[in-house]
């Protein structure tokens, strides 16, 4: 069985998220790069699955996350050396898919969405570009014997998918804990020689016009107070909520 | 035609998210000249669902049904959208931007082979149709053209209020009973259970959590934070930053990227309030912020705040809390 | 929303390692009204300190650093937050091994236990490393980890129960208000503070901070990177943050330091990765905090394959993960030294580019700098006011750092130039001396000419007498030809460039005022005379030593050293009277200097003059303007090589023409130009005269410098009151002058001492004199006339006898020395007969 992981350069966004001059996408020289993690428990799952080739679309400073990938466990690499901001979600779900049916995988994983663009749909287009079934937004995957079994949070409850290879599944973080690399991991991945390739075709493109930062809330807070001072109204709020008791 | 897909909660009523996208779907039908606006619900709807959709202006509503449906699938789901998108030609087709709302969506934009916008907030103009959603879990935004047909997105949970029509209307059920092909049902939920009690549930299942973020300082920084947790019985909650820092361990980490809490009330210390961090705590009924920071994101967004320096502020609740108990106990 | 107090004495603008330790030494010497304030929260802002390594190896060369290291360790220890771990400097190759001999040479004469020690020594204490990775290490028992987090607050702490100190996180400078060159009032985000003193101690923030009030902070924000490995089981079973010693892999220029179960692998290997001050993101931008910048992967693969062979075992654990990873931002400068002291605006003081090892020891310093005046440890490498114009601008921090970054665990040869931002500064003879195959050594931005090709053929013509050197790495930045040349001065004569020379004038009312204040000597003299002074600071301790020529009743030139001479500008600039009506005017960049000196020098300039030369016409130390071929040139006599002749300073324009008639007449008398080699080492410490940075500094008194003459002028002057008093008592040092009895190494080779290493006594035990140093060497130098090679070192009293027969370690290696003077009487014409 062959796995392919699909990942995603993107900002790391824990911090405030700063623009590009042009607006088009986000600026990651504060935050710097790193993959969604959600594609980070795609990738640990797809290790834990046995072989796993992950690949990226993206600039070539995207190596970054495919040697990431690789220091964990990931065995091969395939780089679509591409300008990621020109593709869409359906461009990008055609090029994984002229990787998948160039190496024959027999599972795709990918992350539920990316946290950039959040567009939540490029697996399920992949899915439709290769004729296969797709399960979206789950925590567990496993393999046993040429069917996948999937578990994810519902809204009844935790539902389980159970379905013949090959398919598509998109992760959502939370379900496993993704491995950090280690040292000989990361030797490793360094040795690795990346299948590089160009895009198939021309991107369509992903319709956007430009980014802009929200605008600050307007705050209705209610000060208590100062510094230690505050301390009896805090507890006052303590015990008018109910959670002390008085 | 606006169609929209609507979700209903276990209670047997509409979404609360489904409303606002009713809401949304709405003031779209009048923008464009006053369209029906149509609704999509798997299975046979409850005469208050009908009433419900009525009372938000919704037209007819398209019930899906058959063996089909009876176990969730997203194709076969989109499969039955589209199939009342063809029998009404409607020219938007959206949904609340819940995990099923957006599956649906991909899979119907998929299938219809049109772009889809996920998480809108708003539309800037018709033609060419331009909306306004959010990306990078919420600290952006994006302006999108969506020019082909149908126009296919998900509406960002409290993009707008939830809203009836001004004038309530009575809705009719049109049952609908697609053909879905079996090739649509093979990634198909197959059983539900109950969650199993996780590991991290005591976060997110605490009726109360305090905080900690970099104003904690160090990994020595938390002993008055323990404290006021363990006086108020609460569940420790840290920001992202305090995980990567290593100074707690990731289990207690509140985020995006962590444990989405509710709890009643939540008292982040030491928490700028990156919008991470909000995407796990707003769900909070009460929010209590201690910074030192009057304008810092968590003050503002806060219900309460002190502004001060955790380590001075919250031992001194402490000490309130243990005066008060010990008072208490004396009297 | 928390104000800030409206007015202070002092603000202290940062609160890491430095502005906590500021804070604390400042409240302790008694100020009162300090506002400390950062723009991040506490006990970590968020800036260099709060992901400092925090380890500290006390030896270094330089012994400033080494003191303010040592100092920082007794105050780290005594605040309970010092772990002893011991430390190894790994060598994988000879050449290294050589250099932590040259290492045990600084521990020596810093006084820190050290040693040289085999690969089974570390494996002993280091279990986990490979010992075919490397041949030898120097071991120092005495390395350690501190929590500077934890000393930070506690240093706030002790100067908040004074009551002297307001501590306001969170707030942001948004500007400096100069006024009269004076520091009025800092600017926040929360409300002004009128000041009369402000510090900046903002790290890698200075620069920013430092151009709100128009100074300049040359330094660099430059990435350090560093990961992290755990849990590894070797390290998790032993408890506690530290229980092996710390390995600095000086070839591969990394560091291996255990931090509880994970060992932190740092580097200095990897290329110069810099940024700009106003690019640190803000700590709402920062993934983890402003200078904990993305780690970039790439750069440090090289790094962390040779971490891993050196300890596979460790590194390659089952379950150990690379689980934190940095960009750590720290602060570097064009020379490697911090950046403390008063900005060129008054009350504007700055405290930067400072690591963890000096952090407090830098706090004591700059508050006693402030309070009293002066500090205990001399600052004089760290002053900011030692930079010149050039070394100001960013370009030249970006340019040099990027040089020096693989230097930080480098082998630098004390010679060694830099290569970037050359040219600064060209005298006007320049092309005219490249023409001549000078060799080019830069100091203060010019380039010099440390000797000439062009006089090779010396070097054949006087053999075995230019002493020449066996060892590559004696012979390193080094050529014979520089004592065929000052051979050649001593025969006929030498003609060399000074344009470095830092030239100021004082005129006007408070002239002589101001130099009666600064120096020494007395400088109420007759127009035309020229004064050698020694300066001192409020202590009696020497600031500096250089020349003043009246060359007016109202008018004094002060001529002084380039590496220096911005300092003694602006301490001169200090005492001029602040009515305005007395000015001081740098000259440096429109006056050059040419020196004239040798047994010919006289009939030189007569052949190009119609003045009358005789010393009965021009006098020692007097000058006056003469023509030089139809050229006005203003001539003092004096000489800092100990022969007859002058130096001669001439506009910019007229320069090259003098230099070149200057040559073409000395032919006949055969004259040579002669370059810095000689004029700064074999000339002088033939003469035993002393230079300031070496011989001459903030810790050394001119009593035990040898430099006292019989009276103390009337006027007062800063330090004289110290220097009285100093004169009353016996020295605790004495400068003396040895020489080399034997240069042969156990190799048999001849080696040449370089400065800086230990002296002894002749069976390799250490001396200490009344105030616990140790006898090192200041100065090392061919004193080529006397075919001997002379050390200057201070030594016990006891110890200062002629005759007396001590050793110099050299590389390891005793070379027996003896001691030939004691006070300033020189080794070469100690009569000075051949001056007149």
């Amino acid at each position: 069985m062959s796995t392919l992981v699909c990942v995603k350069r993107v900002v790391d966004s824990s911090g405030q998220v700063v623009l590009t001059e042009d607006g088009q996408a986000v600026d990651g020289r504060y935050a710097g790069f790193t993959m969604s993690v959600h594609e980070e428990c795609a990738v640990e799952i797809a290790v834990r699955t046995g072989d796993a080739t992950v690949m990226t679309l993206g600039d070539t400073d995207a190596v970054e996350q495919l040697r990431a990938a690789l220091a964990v466990g990931c065995t091969a690499a395939t780089h679509v050396v591409a300008d990621q901001q020109a593709f869409g979600p359906a461009d990008v779900a055609r090029e994984i898919a002229a990787v998948v049916r160039d190496q024959g995988h027999d599972l795709v994983l990918l992350g539920n969405d990316a946290s950039d663009t959040g567009d939540f749909q490029v697996g399920i287009r992949l899915a439709y570009e290769l004729g296969w079934p797709v399960v979206n937004g789950v925590t567990e995957v496993s393999v046993d014997d040429g069917v996948v079994t999937a578990r994810g949070a519902g809204p009844g409850g935790v539902e389980t998918y159970r379905l013949p290879l090959p398919a598509v599944v998109t992760v959502l973080e939370g379900g496993v804990e993704p491995r950090y690399p280690t040292v000989p991991g990361r030797m490793r991945a360094k040795k690795v020689a990346i299948d590089e390739r160009e895009p198939t075709s021309q991107p369509q493109g992903p319709g956007r016009v430009r980014l802009l930062l929200r605008p600050p809330v307007p705050s209705s807070v209610q000060v208590l107070g100062k510094g230690a001072e505050a301390a009896p109204a805090v507890v006052d709020l303590f015990e008018q909520l109910g959670v002390i008791s008085r | 035609m606006i169609l929209v897909l609507v979700e209903t909660d276990l209670a047997g009523t509409v979404a609360e998210v489904s409303r606002e996208a009713l809401t949304f779907g709405r003031s779209l039908a009048e923008a464009g000249g006053d369209v029906p606006l149509d609704a999509v619900v798997v299975g046979e709807p409850a005469p208050d669902v009908v009433e419900q959709l009525g009372a938000f202006g919704v037209r007819d509503v398209h019930a899906l049904t058959g063996a089909a449906f009876d176990g969730y699938a997203g194709a076969a789901w989109a499969a039955g959208v589209l199939h009342v998108r063809a029998g009404t030609g409607a020219v938007v087709v959206m949904a609340a931007g819940t995990p099923r709302g957006n599956e649906v969506m991909a899979h119907t934009a998929a299938r219809a082979d049109v772009p889809m916008a996920a998480n809108v907030l708003s539309f800037s103009g018709l033609a060419p149709f331009t909306v306004t959603r959010q990306v990078v879990g919420g600290s952006a935004l994006e302006e999108m053209r969506l020019t082909q047909r149908p126009v296919v997105f998900t509406v960002a949970g409290h993009a707008v209020d939830a809203r009836p029509a001004g004038q309530p209307g009575t809705a009719n059920v049109v049952l609908e009973r697609p053909e879905i092909a079996a090739a649509d049902l093979v990634a198909r939920v197959v059983s539900t259970e109950d969650p199993e009690p996780d590991l991290s549930g005591s976060l997110r299942s605490a009726k109360v959590v305090v905080g900690a973020g970099r104003g904690a300082g160090s990994a020595d920084g938390f002993a008055d934070l323990l404290e006021l947790t363990e006086l108020l019985g609460a569940s420790l909650g840290v920001s992202r930053v305090v995980t990567s820092l290593g100074w707690r361990p990731h289990h207690e980490q509140v985020g995006q990227t962590g444990s989405r809490i509710s709890p009643d009330l939540y008292v982040p210390c030491g928490i700028s309030g990156a919008i991470q961090h909000w995407a796990g705590c707003s769900s909070a009924k009460t929010i209590l912020a201690i910074n030192t920071d009057a304008e810092a994101p968590m003050v503002t967004r806060a219900t309460y705040a002190v502004i001060g320096d955790l380590h001075e502020v919250v031992p001194a609740i402490n000490a309130e809390i243990k005066r008060r108990r010990a008072h208490g106990a004396g009297a | 929303m928390a104000t800030v107090p409206a007015t202070a004495k002092v603000v202290v603008i940062g609160a890491g390692i430095v502005g906590n330790s500021l804070v604390h030494h400042l409240a302790r010497l008694g100020w009162r009204d300090i506002v400390q304030i950062d723009k991040g929260p506490l006990p970590n802002p968020g800036g260099s300190t709060g992901h400092a390594s925090n380890f500290i190896f006390p030896v270094d060369h330089s012994r400033e650093i080494t003191d303010l290291t040592l100092d920082s360790m007794r105050q780290y220890k005594e605040m309970g937050v010092f772990t002893e771990s011991g430390g190894f400097e790994l060598a994988r190759t000879e050449a290294r091994m050589e250099e932590l001999r040259r290492r045990m040479s600084s521990a020596r004469a810093w006084g820190i236990e050290a040693q040289l020690v085999d690969p089974e020594f570390v494996k002993d204490k280091v279990p986990f490393i490979e010992t075919d990775q490397f041949i030898g290490a120097f071991w120092t028992p005495g390395v350690g980890v501190v929590d500077s987090l934890r000393a930070g607050t506690i240093m706030r702490e002790r100067a908040l129960e004074t009551g002297a100190l307001t501590v306001v996180p969170n707030v942001e400078v948004v500007g400096l208000d100069v006024d009269d060159g004076r520091i009025r009032r800092v600017r926040t985000s929360r409300g002004d503070i009128e000041a009369e003193h402000v510090v900046i101690a903002c790290g890698v923030w200075s620069p920013k901070i430092g151009d709100m009030a128009g100074i300049s902070i040359p330094l660099t924000p430059a990435v350090h990177q560093m990961v992290s490995v755990g849990p590894c089981p070797q390290l998790a079973e032993r408890e506690g943050e530290i229980s092996f010693p710390i390995i600095r892999d000086m070839d591969t220029f990394c560091y291996e330091r255990q931090h509880g179960a994970d060992m932190e692998v740092g580097s200095y290997a990897h290329r110069a990765i810099l940024h700009e001050p106003e690019d640190i993101p803000s700590l709402e931008q920062a993934t983890l905090s402003p200078t904990e910048m993305p780690f970039t992967p790439d750069d440090f693969d090289p790094q962390l394959e040779q971490a891993y062979e050196l300890m596979p075992d460790l590194l390659g654990a089952e379950g150990a993960q690379m689980r934190y990873a940095i960009n750590g931002l720290l602060s570097l400068t064009c020379d490697g030294s911090p950046i403390l002291g008063e900005s060129l605006v008054n009350g504007l003081w700055t405290a930067a580019a400072v690591w963890i090892k000096e952090g407090p020891g830098v706090g004591r310093a700059v508050a006693e700098w402030m309070v009293n005046g002066r500090s205990e440890i001399d600052l004089s490498h760290s002053d900011i006011a030692r930079f010149h114009p050039h070394q100001m601008r960013r370009e030249h921090t970006r340019l040099r750092t990027t040089e020096s970054f693989i230097k930080t665990y480098g082998i630098v040869h004390p010679g060694e130039q830099y290569e970037s931002d050359r040219g600064r500064r060209l005298a006007p003879m320049h092309a005219a001396q490249r023409r001549l195959g000078a060799v080019f050594f830069e100091t203060g931005g010019w380039e010099r000419p440390h000797w000439y090709e062009s006089n090779a053929g010396l070097v054949v013509e006087y053999g075995a007498a230019v002493m020449p050197r066996e060892h590559e790495w004696d012979a390193r930045w080094w050529s014979p030809i520089i004592n065929a040349e000052h051979l050649r001065m001593r025969e006929a004569a030498g003609i060399v460039d000074l344009s470095a020379f830092e030239v100021f004038d004082i005129v006007g009312p408070g002239a002589l005022e101001t130099v009666q204040t600064v120096c020494v000597a007395q400088c109420d003299v007759p127009v035309g005379k020229v004064v050698y002074t020694p300066v001192l600071d409020p202590a009696g301790c020497l600031r500096s030593d250089l020349t003043v020529m009246r060359l007016g009743g109202e008018h004094f030139r002060v001529v002084t050293g380039a590496a220096h001479g911005p300092v003694d500008r602006k301490w001169f600039g200090d005492h001029v009277p602040a009515d305005g009506a007395t000015t001081l005017m740098n000259r440096t960049d429109d006056v050059v200097t040419i020196g004239l000196w040798g047994p010919r020098a006289r009939d030189i300039l007569a052949s190009l003059t119609s003045e009358d030369v005789s010393d009965g016409g021009f006098g020692f130390l007097t000058c006056r303007e003469i023509q030089v071929k139809g050229v006005p040139v203003l001539a003092s006599r004096i000489s800092y090589v100990g022969e007859l002749g002058w130096e001669l300073y001439v506009t910019v324009d007229d320069a090259a023409a003098v230099w070149d008639a200057l040559l073409d007449a000395g032919t006949t008398y055969g004259a040579v130009p002669v370059g810095i080699g000689v004029y700064g080492t074999t000339g002088r410490i033939e003469k035993g005269y002393r230079a300031f940075g070496f011989e001459l500094d903030g810790e050394r008194t001119i009593v035990e410098a040898g430099m006292q003459r019989p009276k103390v002028k009337a006027a007062d002057f800063v330090g004289k009151a110290a220097y009285l008093h100093q004169r009353e008592s016996a020295p605790a040092r004495v400068l003396c002058t040895m020489a080399v009895d034997d240069h042969t190494s156990a190799a048999g080779t001849k080696r040449y001492m370089l400065g800086g290493e230990p002296v002894l006594t002749r069976s390799g035990a250490p001396l200490t004199d009344d105030r616990g140093a140790h006898p090192y060497v200041t100065s090392a130098g061919p004193a080529p006339s006397l075919g001997k090679h002379l050390l200057m070192a201070y030594l016990p009293p006891d110890e200062a006898v002629v005759g007396n027969e001590l050793a110099v370690s050299y590389m390891e290696e005793l070379y027996p020395v003896t001691v030939v003077s004691t006070d300033a009487t020189p080794a070469f014409d100690a009569a000075n007969e051949r001056i007149r």
